[in-house]
Order: C-alpha cells, then sequence, then structure tokens
C-alpha cells in the first residue's frame, strides 16, 4: 500500500514541477508534512546530498526520499514515479514539438509558471531557514542562532561576493559546513 | 544492441550530470550529437527548450527526446531509465550508509552545517530563478502573492497550501491571458 501512495505521491510531484533544478523541492516539502515520511530537516539533508552526487536533483532527491520512506523498494518505486509523467507528456509533446514550441498559450502559462514555480520554492526555502537559525523560547538575544547565521553569511559571500570562489561546485561548501559543523559541533552534540 | 547502446549511453550522461539538469547539457551535446548523431545540434538545444517547459525533470525530459527520436517510444523510455539508474545505485548506496551512522554525533554536527549551507544554496538558486521569472508588475505580484499564501498559510494557521493548486492556476491564468490576447516578455 505504502508503494502505491509513493507512487501516486511522486508522479503528481513529476506531473505538476516545473523549472528543473529545486523544483521539487517544495513538493517534497509539503508531502513531508501531509504524511509524516520525512521532516524538513530531513529534506534539507537530501537535497545537501542530492547536490553533491552525480545525476539530476529532483531524480536523486526522489530516490532519497523513496529510501527513507520504505527503503530501497521505496526509492526505486519514487523515482519511477517521478519520471513516468516526463515520459508520458514528452512522447505526446514529442508528435507535436513545432506547434507546442511556438504556442502562445504555453508562451504565456510559463510566463506565470515561472515567478510561481519561485516563489514556491523560496517558501519551502523558509522553512529551511527558520529550521536552521531559529532557536525561539523566551530569552530575545537567543531567539536566532547566531552561529549558525555567520556561518551562512559566510558562506553567501564565498558563493556571491568572492571572486575566486564564485564559481566553486556546491559540493565544495557543503563539504566546507560539514566540516564547520563538525569542528563547531553545530548539531550540539 | 541499439538499445543496450542508448541506456548505456545515457547512464553515462546521467554520471556526468554532477549538481542539476543544468550541468547535463555539454555533456549530453558530446555524447550524442558528436560522437553517436543520434540526433542534431539544432534538435539537442530544441529539446532542451522544450524540456525546460514542460512538467517534470529537465534532464529526464530531454532523455525521453532524445530516446524517441532515435528510436520510437520505447528508446524514449530506455533513455530516461538509463538516466536515472546512476542515480538509483549511488543514492541508495548512501542513503544506506548515512542511515547506519545516522545517530553519530560526527555525522549529527556535520548534517547540523550541511544544512546552514543548503539555505545558502536555496537562497542562490531562488536569485537566480527571480531573474528570469520575476520582470514586470504581473509577475511581481504573482510571486508575491503565491509566497505570502504559503508562508502566512503555514505560520499563521497552520494549514499548507498543496503546490498543485498554484500551478494549475497558473496554465488557468495562461490560458486566460492568452484569450485576451497580452503580450508577455
Amino acid at each position: 500500500m505504502i508503494c502505491l501512495r509513493l507512487f501516486w505521491e511522486f508522479f503528481k510531484t513529476g506531473l505538476f514541477s516545473v523549472g528543473g533544478g529545486l523544483a521539487t523541492l517544495p513538493f517534497l516539502y509539503g508531502m513531508g508534512e501531509k504524511t509524516g515520511w520525512f521532516t524538513t530537516a530531513d529534506v534539507a539533508d537530501m537535497l545537501a546530498v542530492s547536490e553533491s552526487t552525480p545525476g539530476g536533483i529532483g531524480v536523486n532527491m526522489a530516490t532519497y526520499a523513496g529510501y527513507t520512506t520504505a527503503g530501497v523498494l521505496g526509492g526505486v518505486i519514487a523515482t519511477l514515479g517521478l519520471v513516468t509523467p516526463s515520459i508520458i507528456v514528452i512522447l505526446l509533446v514529442a508528435m507535436v514539438l513545432d506547434r507546442f514550441r511556438k504556442s502562445a498559450v504555453v508562451d504565456r502559462s510559463f510566463y506565470l509558471l515561472r515567478p510561481v514555480s519561485t516563489a514556491l520554492i523560496a517558501a519551502a526555502g523558509l522553512s529551511v531557514f527558520v529550521l536552521v537559525l531559529w532557536n525561539g523560547g523566551s530569552e530575545p538575544l537567543h531567539w536566532i542562532r547566531w552561529e549558525a547565521l555567520l556561518l551562512m553569511a559566510g558562506i553567501w559571500l564565498l558563493s556571491n561576493a568572492v571572486e575566486f570562489t564564485k564559481k566553486l561546485h556546491p559540493i565544495v561548501l557543503i563539504a566546507l559546513s560539514a566540516v564547520c559543523g563538525i569542528v563547531f559541533s553545530l548539531g550540539g552534540t | 544492441m541499439l538499445l543496450l547502446d542508448m541506456i548505456w549511453t545515457f547512464f553515462k550522461v546521467g554520471i556526468c550530470t554532477f549538481g542539476g539538469g543544468y550541468a547535463m547539457l555539454p555533456v549530453l551535446q558530446r555524447e550524442v550529437v558528436e560522437k553517436k548523431h543520434w540526433v542534431t545540434q539544432e534538435e539537442i538545444l530544441d529539446y532542451y527548450a522544450v524540456g525546460q517547459c514542460t512538467p517534470g525533470i529537465i534532464a529526464v525530459n530531454t532523455a525521453t527526446f532524445v530516446g524517441y527520436k532515435h528510436a520510437g517510444v520505447l528508446g524514449g523510455v530506455l533513455c530516461s531509465l538509463g538516466f536515472v539508474l546512476p542515480s538509483l545505485l549511488i543514492i541508495l548506496s548512501i542513503a544506506a550508509v548515512l542511515q547506519n551512522f545516522a545517530h553519530l554525533a560526527v555525522v549529527k554536527n556535520a548534517f547540523a552545517g550541511i544544512r546552514i549551507c543548503v539555505c545558502v544554496l536555496i537562497l542562490n538558486s531562488v536569485v537566480k530563478l527571480w531573474k528570469s521569472a520575476v520582470k514586470d508588475k504581473v509577475t511581481l505580484c504573482v510571486f508575491i502573492a503565491v509566497f505570502a499564501v504559503m508562508v502566512v498559510g503555514k505560520y499563521a494557521f497552520g494549514i499548507s497550501v498543496s503546490p498543485v493548486v498554484f500551478v494549475l492556476l497558473a496554465v488557468l491564468g495562461g490560458v486566460v491571458l492568452n484569450a485576451l490576447g497580452k503580450e508577455t516578455k
């Protein structure tokens, strides 16, 4: 039963996530909330592993999420669920490729889909920010995890502002922050 | 033999696609256009462009196109499967290993650090997407509206709206804009 459910959830993800890269992130995040299969922290970890390994990010995240939910078989089924709509849609589009490419409806839909997709990723991303930065509690000075904010600012500078490190592959930044996490015991253990 | 060759070729493309679909194009060009001559340079660019405006993973979409062009429906299916095979093998191995070591303090600390990096990666990705997505008042309003509904819904009312709703609304809006004949950029 869980396998059927997994297939269906990832089929929907494949069918409605548009734009590649992190487009599946809001769907995974929503899926975790709805089903309880994985947490926001799990999704963030899946994203990190997916960016650091070969293969499409969306495919990697599906495999990982499926495995977390139902083992090896779950990983396979989630991945197949994710790619099935792609295969069906592309085979259909391939038959009318020229008309699709020049279609004004497609153009105008994408004009709206792009900001929608960006906003969905931003909203899912905000949850990861809250998870990482927010302590809560009664002491305003301790609401925010300052050491996390500091490391975040550092990584942002490396990936945006420093000419020499701007072009670095994400895997380098991920490895660097893993080392920082271990050295400064960011997990609190 | 040809079908096996297609799976193997896209298996290689899958392994070389490091860090998402955008990384696949140069590898794909070398393997499928220059070495195998299955499709032309123009075709691959078309497929890649259309692959971005169809649902699903861009790389999988492009793989299906190439396979279909070269060997029909079965080709499309096999190329896609070839592309996801390395993901399955690699991610399943890593996930299995991580699960066994997840309780270790060193792994917990590493991932606490990594999550901080993930925030920055998402932020960078959103900034990049923003540049191609938010071009005028209409698209800005769409962004704000969707973001607000998601965030306010979650933190003020504890409800999460399915992303599917917004995707369907966007397509519907596209149809309406088309009927109105609105010019888009």
